[in-house]
């Protein structure tokens, strides 16, 4: 396949003018330039958020610290936790899946091309509004900027009462064009998945990829759907004077935290299934060795998928439902458990007994196991009842949440960066720097969010501004700054390593892991019609079958 | 369409749910036994539209133009008498009876949810003109019977999103 020609590369492309390029990039409706878009504004929020963070905890280092006011705290963890999760984690994602899923199952673009661009303006323009607030928030009432309701936005936090000014409509528009663009990319991705396979991929041949991104897009269409009519209804209250989440007139308050989990709980599973499809594909190769339990594997996807959907109110034993669905609702969120551990073995299986090699990629699936362990334990303890009345919003949930996104999702993620970089660009990243990352991110992540468990359990409430020295709190507040600045550090090297190896990395070659999945087979970046032969495929892993044409998997599966 | 019908469906099940945690709830009238009538001839006109729309579309996909423009236009027609009717009903609420989406939860949930139908009704109607728009000047043809189909799809979603609101709300909800 290397006789293919390169329609683009980086040299040719800069030595025409920068208009011409900008607009080609604007108005492209092709899957892996969306994608890299979807990449780059992800990689931007990320940036912010993470700025977001680190004034809260600059804040935090001390109490009684002054380094911002509370005014500006409540925005800063609203504003991260917005940006951290609708415009960052989300749009990484959709970059990802719109970029791999079409080349791993052997298709030439996306199924909806021109709804693939629509949706990625959707999401970003609902970023930009976001953050347009900080100018446009104020309003006539002169009323703070950035919304400072919380990421969940209880009510009547968001009435027109409480929060005067248009800062929560700012939050509220952006979350909802988000959700547009989600939507679109999910019903792109299933119709994709669906009917754009290449000969010989059957259902039973997919790669993981496709498959756990095909439930992430399933969810996403039942998910996401719920919080767009929250939002609607969010808006006929400020803009039409409705009473939806006015208690006064005998709406409820409660039926919006309802509404919202049940976006927000599958939405943990709409971030964590793509990272197990990551983790899915970077494991076996540098195992050197197939999934264990191919079909294991996406039965217990499925099973998490379905099981996340009736698990929603287990962020709500504190609001005072009846024994009958605390019960209920502690039994759904511990069977969850189940599928997720069997996939966790079934990686752990992969590794056994394979020739390991510790590439960067690997490194973070490694990370991503142990973490994603620890963090679906603190899980199980917060899904009983009676525990999580006596932690709910403290500083303890706070860790396990950030230890399911930062240390599973995340650590995936980079892993992701690093084994596609070489396919998205056509260079090699810098191997020593890739493990400095590592290394320095484990250590920060591990100093942040270990001993943030200690001040949760210790009686920390999350979300203050400050608190009084002398409760036992202080060193660990500190502890757990210090680690953010070792996060910040790594994100840094990461990001220069990307930029610097994207111009100056040596050429990386269309199969630089010896790795089994189509994407592998085109060249590195592969042309804008990605296959000039759409292959045909005989079994899950068709490049080893090309490689090994005197043993393939065929005569096994 | 199936992905987009999903999603819809999740969108119309949360302000169905809505719907029926709030009746009963209004802390101030008009309360709905007291205002609303069933608008039975409405609800046929909407329904017998999916049966017009499937004959257009069994038309078509058998190559006979004429009736398929004859069903399509009737499809058109009914939904725009449900549209005129839901106008007819909503003005009679708010100037006669009073009842504005600021009245009391019933008003809320009430145009929040059949105003969202019938927003999807314009949508719907608005392609099914378009459609009658290029079969007027001749340009549906026989091979174009699977996008009309997608469409005819959309319709029927919006119908049957009908006979759930109806049931909810004129049947239960009074």
């Amino acid at each position: 396949m290397s006789t293919v020609p390169l329609t683009y590369d980086g040299a040719a492309s800069e030595r025409r003018p920068l208009g011409e390029i900008l607009h080609e990039w604007v108005t492209t409706v092709d899957h892996k330039r969306l994608g890299i878009l979807y990449i780059l504004f992800a990689l931007t929020f990320l940036v912010f958020g993470g700025i977001e963070a680190t004034i809260m905890r600059i804040q935090l280092i001390r109490p009684h610290n002054d380094f911002v006011s509370p005014e500006v705290f409540n925005r800063m963890f609203t504003m991260h936790g917005t940006t951290m999760i609708f415009f960052a984690a989300m749009p990484v994602l959709f970059g990802f899946a719109n970029y791999l899923v079409p080349l791993m199952i052997g298709a030439r673009d996306m199924a909806f091309p021109r709804l693939n661009a629509f949706s990625f303006w959707m999401s970003a323009f609902g970023g930009f509004l976001l953050y347009f607030s900080l100018l446009g928030g104020n309003g006539l009432y002169g009323a703070g900027s950035a919304p400072d309701v919380g990421w969940f936005a209880y009510a009547p936090l968001t009435s027109q009462t409480f929060s005067l000014g248009h800062s929560t409509d700012y939050w509220t528009l952006s979350v909802l064009l988000s959700g547009i663009g989600s939507i679109g990319t999910a019903i792109n991705i299933i119709a994709t998945v669906i009917s754009m396979r290449c000969p010989g991929m059957t259902l039973r041949r997919m790669p993981l990829l496709a498959w756990l991104n095909l439930t992430m897009a399933g969810l996403v269409v039942l998910a996401i759907s719920p919080l767009t009519a929250a939002q609607l209804m969010l808006l006929i209250d400020r803009y039409l004077g409705g009473h939806f989440f006015d208690t006064q007139a005998g709406g409820s308050a409660v039926i919006w935290m309802h509404f919202f989990w049940i976006f927000g709980h599958p939405e943990v599973y709409v971030l964590a299934i793509p990272a197990f499809a990551f983790a899915s594909e970077i494991i076996p190769v540098f195992s050197r060795k197939a999934i264990f339990g191919y079909p294991v594997m996406v039965a217990a996807t499925l099973a998490i998928g379905f099981i996340s959907m009736s698990v929603w109110a287990h962020h709500m034993f504190t609001v005072g439902m009846t024994a009958a669905s605390n019960g209920f609702f502690v039994l759904s969120t511990m069977a969850i458990a189940v599928p997720t551990g069997i996939k966790i073995f079934n990686w752990l299986a992969t590794m056994w007994g394979g020739r390991i090699q510790f590439r960067t990629p690997m490194l973070f699936c490694i990370g991503f196991l142990f973490q994603f362990l620890i963090a679906g334990l603190t899980g199980i303890m917060l899904s009983a009842a009676p525990f999580d009345w006596q932690l709910s919003n403290s500083y303890f949930v706070v860790a396990h949440f950030h230890y399911v996104i930062v240390g599973g999702i995340l650590f995936t993620l980079f892993g992701a960066f690093y084994y596609w970089f070489p396919k998205m660009s056509g260079r090699m990243y810098n191997e020593s720097l890739g493990k400095l990352h590592f290394w320095l991110f484990v250590i920060g992540f591990h100093l942040t969010f270990d001993f943030m468990h200690i001040p949760g359990l210790l009686g920390m409430p999350r979300r203050v501004y400050t608190y009084e020295p002398g409760r036992g709190w202080d060193l660990w507040n500190l502890i757990v700054t210090i680690g953010a600045l070792f996060q910040g550090a790594a994100i840094i090297i990461f990001l220069a390593n990307l930029l610097w190896s994207r111009w100056h990395g040596p050429a990386a070659g269309s199969d630089p892991w010896d790795a089994w999945t189509l994407e592998w087979t085109t060249a590195s970046p592969p042309p804008e019609y990605n296959f000039a032969v759409l292959p045909e495929v005989k079994s899950r892993r068709p490049l080893w079958d090309l490689k090994h044409p005197e043993d393939p998997d065929w005569h096994y599966e | 369409m199936y992905g987009l019908i999903a999603a819809e469906a999740s969108i119309f099940t949360i302000f169905v749910v809505a719907y029926i945690f709030y009746l009963g709830k209004s802390a101030t009238g008009p309360q709905p036994s007291a205002v609303l009538r069933v608008p039975v001839f409405l609800t046929v006109c909407l329904l017998s539209s999916s049966l017009t729309i499937h004959f257009a579309g069994q038309s078509l996909k058998r190559g006979r133009l004429r009736p398929f423009t004859f069903w399509w236009l009737s499809t058109v027609l009914l939904g725009g008498i449900f549209l005129g009717g839901t106008a007819r009903e909503w003005r009679h609420l708010i100037y006669d009876e009073g009842l504005t989406i600021q009245s009391n939860l019933f008003g809320t949930t009430y145009y929040s949810l059949v105003g969202l139908h019938a927003f999807h009704v314009v949508v719907g109607l608005a392609a099914l003109t378009v459609v009658l728009a290029f079969a007027l000047y001749g340009r549906v043809q026989r091979e174009h019977a699977e996008r009309v189909e997608v469409l005819s799809m959309y319709w029927h979603f919006v119908d049957s999103v009908w006979v759930v609101v109806f049931i909810v709300v004129y049947l239960i909800g009074r």
